[in-house]
């Protein structure tokens, strides 16, 4: 391939990534506005709060227990190079509520919702269910879309919240039974060292990340190809997508939050 | 009554219609016939406003499609899909009733349920159907399920896809049948599409065929037969041979 061709298709793959970004932004506008004219769908709303936040409350929960259990031997096992074994509470806590909670329990959102959502508002298109609503009067963005988005951005981060606290807990069971910490210690050294900012951005990641997890899942299953091919592509897309951005946000917000 | 003024329609380099001109006068029962591919649902995704022409003008009772405040105008269309495209995710009397369970329509629950299982009946489904999911009724079923929906609100115009698609003929035969007769008692406009002769000659006041992106020929159902058309000929006696040409 010549040097010119090399560019033109460097060209034309940049162009198509930026329109794609150009149409998930059209797509996340055209969602919110929809999240703010009525008629609302409040059952649409809480099922899709049960969907999303209940019933991933396991998974998140097992996820942040194992993980806190890890991250506390890690950091036992490093801190004692330099004598700092006792930084264990601390930092579980810390690491939990700034960065594992929100990152892993968005990522298992994603997982387990996003694809979800793509799969079936992606299998509602192939068989014309979205054509259906439409000839029924009921906008789909705001009959799928909208109460699903804002389930997400509302209960991601209590599912932080309760992973944070599960997290923290796995930390302190492995830091107990297994490193030899005080309880009562271990319990105190997590409360001095844990600030009211280090949970409150965590939220905030959580309600970016849930946000994220929803419009993705929407945008691919609103835009799923024919057939089982064609929503097969459209759920592993929607995971791909929330994940690579959740992580990506992640790091922007990090830098917001924690830098000045 | 219906309006179709020179509609092109096309999907990058597919032109699908090419100037449609058609007209359903007000109570009139209309079946666009076709080859697979021809651009019959596009058509009627036209007139619904799900899928935009190019260009062309297509009016409802002088109100134009394209312009006409949705809700309003939607209000006024019942629609039965190929597949029947009920919700799964609810059961089958809020897929009968769901116009009648929110927006301008919007009834009592209790009413919308009562309204869901007479329309149930009236379509040949026990009570006892009203309960369960769409994944649980047979295709005939998902079809009178479709039907009810269509006619759940009394609309003025009816548009049936391909209403006998995956039918046993006996079945197929019951549809149509119901169709008509729906058709008639609530003295609906009615525009259905498809490519099965006993429904047209079971369900049609008018047939027009669409091929080549044009209607090549319409007429009353009564003189489809007599026509010397070569495409309506070869079309409903389902010959090999003839101007339209078979992709093998």
């Amino acid at each position: 391939m010549t040097a010119t061709g090399l560019l033109a298709r460097l060209g034309r793959q940049v162009l198509a990534a930026l329109a794609a970004i150009g149409r998930v932004a059209l797509f996340a506008i055209d969602a919110v506005s929809h999240l703010l004219r009525p008629p609302f769908y409040f059952k649409e709303f809480w099922q899709a709060v049960l969907h999303i936040g209940y019933f991933s409350l396991p998974m998140v929960g097992l996820t942040a227990l194992f993980t806190g259990g890890a991250l506390a031997l890690q950091i036992y096992a490093g801190g004692a190079r330099f004598s700092a074994e006792a930084v264990v509470p601390s930092i579980v806590a810390i690491g939990m509520a700034r960065e594992l909670g929100p990152v892993l329990g968005g990522l298992m959102v994603a997982a387990r919702v996003a694809s979800s959502i793509a799969a079936e508002i992606g299998t509602m298109k192939v068989t014309e269910q979205i054509d259906a609503l439409t000839t029924l009067s009921t906008h789909p963005m705001k009959y799928l879309t909208a109460p699903r988005l804002l389930a997400a951005t509302l209960s991601v981060p209590v599912l932080v919240a309760v992973g944070d606290s599960i997290g923290i807990f796995g930390g302190y069971l492995v830091g107990v039974n297994r490193l030899g910490f005080n309880p009562a210690t271990y319990l105190q050294n997590t409360r001095d060292f844990l600030e009211f900012w280090d949970i409150a951005s965590g939220l905030w990641k959580g309600a970016a990340f849930g946000f994220i997890v929803a419009l993705m899942g929407c945008y691919y299953g609103m835009n799923s190809g024919r057939g089982a091919q064609g929503v097969g592509r459209a759920t592993k897309s929607a995971v791909v997508a929330a994940s690579v951005l959740i992580l990506a946000t992640n790091y922007l917000l990090t830098e917001m939050f924690f830098t000045s | 009554m219906i309006t179709l003024s020179n509609v092109h329609k096309s999907f990058g380099k597919n032109h699908v219609l090419r100037g449609v001109n058609l007209t359903i006068p007000k109570g009139e029962s209309m079946v666009i016939i076709g080859g697979s591919g021809t651009g019959k649902s596009i058509l009627l995704k036209c007139i619904l406003g799900l899928v935009h022409p190019d260009s062309g003008k297509i009016t409802v009772d002088g109100q134009d499609a394209d312009t006409a405040a949705r809700d309003a105008f939607l209000a006024r269309f019942g629609m039965l899909f190929q597949g029947g495209a009920l919700f799964d995710s609810l059961p089958v009397w809020q897929n009968v009733s769901f116009r009648l369970l929110r927006g301008s329509l919007k009834r009592p629950k209790a009413e919308a349920r009562e309204i869901a299982i007479e329309k149930l009946r009236r379509v040949g489904l026990k009570p006892e159907t009203a309960d369960l999911f769409p994944a649980e009724l047979s295709g005939g079923m998902q079809k009178r399920v479709g039907l009810a929906r269509a006619i759940a609100a009394e609309p003025e115009i009816i548009f049936f896809d391909e209403p006998t698609t995956g039918l046993d003929p006996i079945m197929a035969g019951v549809i149509n049948e119901l169709i008509r007769e729906i058709v008639t008692e609530i003295g609906a406009t009615a525009m259905a599409i498809t490519h099965d002769m006993s429904s047209v000659r079971a369900i049609a006041d008018r047939v027009a065929m669409l091929h080549d992106g044009v209607i090549q020929w319409t007429g009353p159902v009564s003189k489809m037969d007599a026509t010397p058309d070569p495409y309506v000929q070869q079309f409903i006696n389902g010959r090999a041979e003839g101007p339209i040409e078979a992709v093998r």
